[in-house]
């Protein structure tokens, strides 16, 4: 009994914050900082002469984020084969 | 892994190759629509993983080497960072080739347009030079984990194949 109490007062707290910080989020398709988003959209063709602007991010503007991941699915795969490896292989 | 049924093994021969053409497009598109190396990468592994399921590990393995995946692997990771390098001049990851005139160098016109593939610089190369390394290094999972799977155990007998 005392346990589904704390159960019950502890949802109520926790989906209170959940729903107090839900009214402060900005609605939908609304963004809070526009002028990056606009600057993407406005030169992506001009400056990388890419029509897709989510690639031309993706690959341009945050190369650098993509290498991480490259550098994160090179890492993964060694780990495989090092898992996987035969016994009596060193 | 065992071979499945015949059933199972020739709806894999017709509709596989689809997948595979399938993800080469959304790579080779990957400046134009909505995709990319990763995706498209998955999508060509996925083809591997048919194949590896369907016929069984033994046959993929007398098809497919895994040097042939390391050579991917590399050449992909290999090309993705010296295409940031040679940007080097500017800045790291300068889209050099854009608007160059060269190899994916064409300009597009402003506002929406159709695309054509020959655009968009370093970011086409990348695309294909990623492709190419998710593709790799999603196989070579794949077969290292077959290889992990040991066919003298009783658990890897249990499913055979209906028409042996």
């Amino acid at each position: 009994m005392k346990a589904r109490i704390l159960f019950l007062v502890s949802i109520l707290v926790v989906g209170g914050l959940l729903w107090s910080g839900l009214q402060a989020v900005h609605p939908f398709g609304e963004p809070n900082a526009a002028p990056m988003d606009d600057y993407f959209i406005a030169n992506a063709q001009s400056e990388a002469a890419a029509n897709n602007v989510v690639t031309s991010i993706v690959f341009d503007y945050r190369g650098f984020d993509t290498l991480g991941e490259g550098a994160v699915l090179f890492t993964a795969v060694i780990s495989v084969a090092a898992l996987f490896r035969k016994r009596g292989q060193h | 892994m065992n071979p499945l049924s015949v059933v199972a093994r020739t709806v894999c021969n017709l509709f596989a190759w689809f997948l595979a053409v399938f993800g080469i497009y959304v790579i080779v598109h990957g400046h134009l629509t909505p995709g990319g190396g990763f995706q498209g990468g998955a999508v060509v592994a996925t083809f591997m993983a048919f194949l590896l399921v369907a016929h069984g590990g033994r046959k993929m393995q007398s098809w497919v080497r895994k040097e042939l995946f390391t050579l991917m692997e590399c050449i992909g990771l290999t090309v993705f960072i010296s295409a940031g390098l040679l940007g080097m001049s500017n800045t790291f990851f300068f889209n050099f080739l854009a608007k160059a005139g060269g190899l994916f160098g064409s300009t597009v016109p402003l506002g929406p347009n159709p695309g054509a593939l020959n655009t968009s610089g370093t970011i086409a190369l990348m695309n294909l030079s990623v492709g190419l390394e998710v593709v790799g290094g999603l196989s070579m999972i794949l077969l290292y984990m077959f290889s992990g799977v040991h066919p003298e155990e009783p658990f890897g007998r249990e499913e055979t194949g209906h028409d042996r």
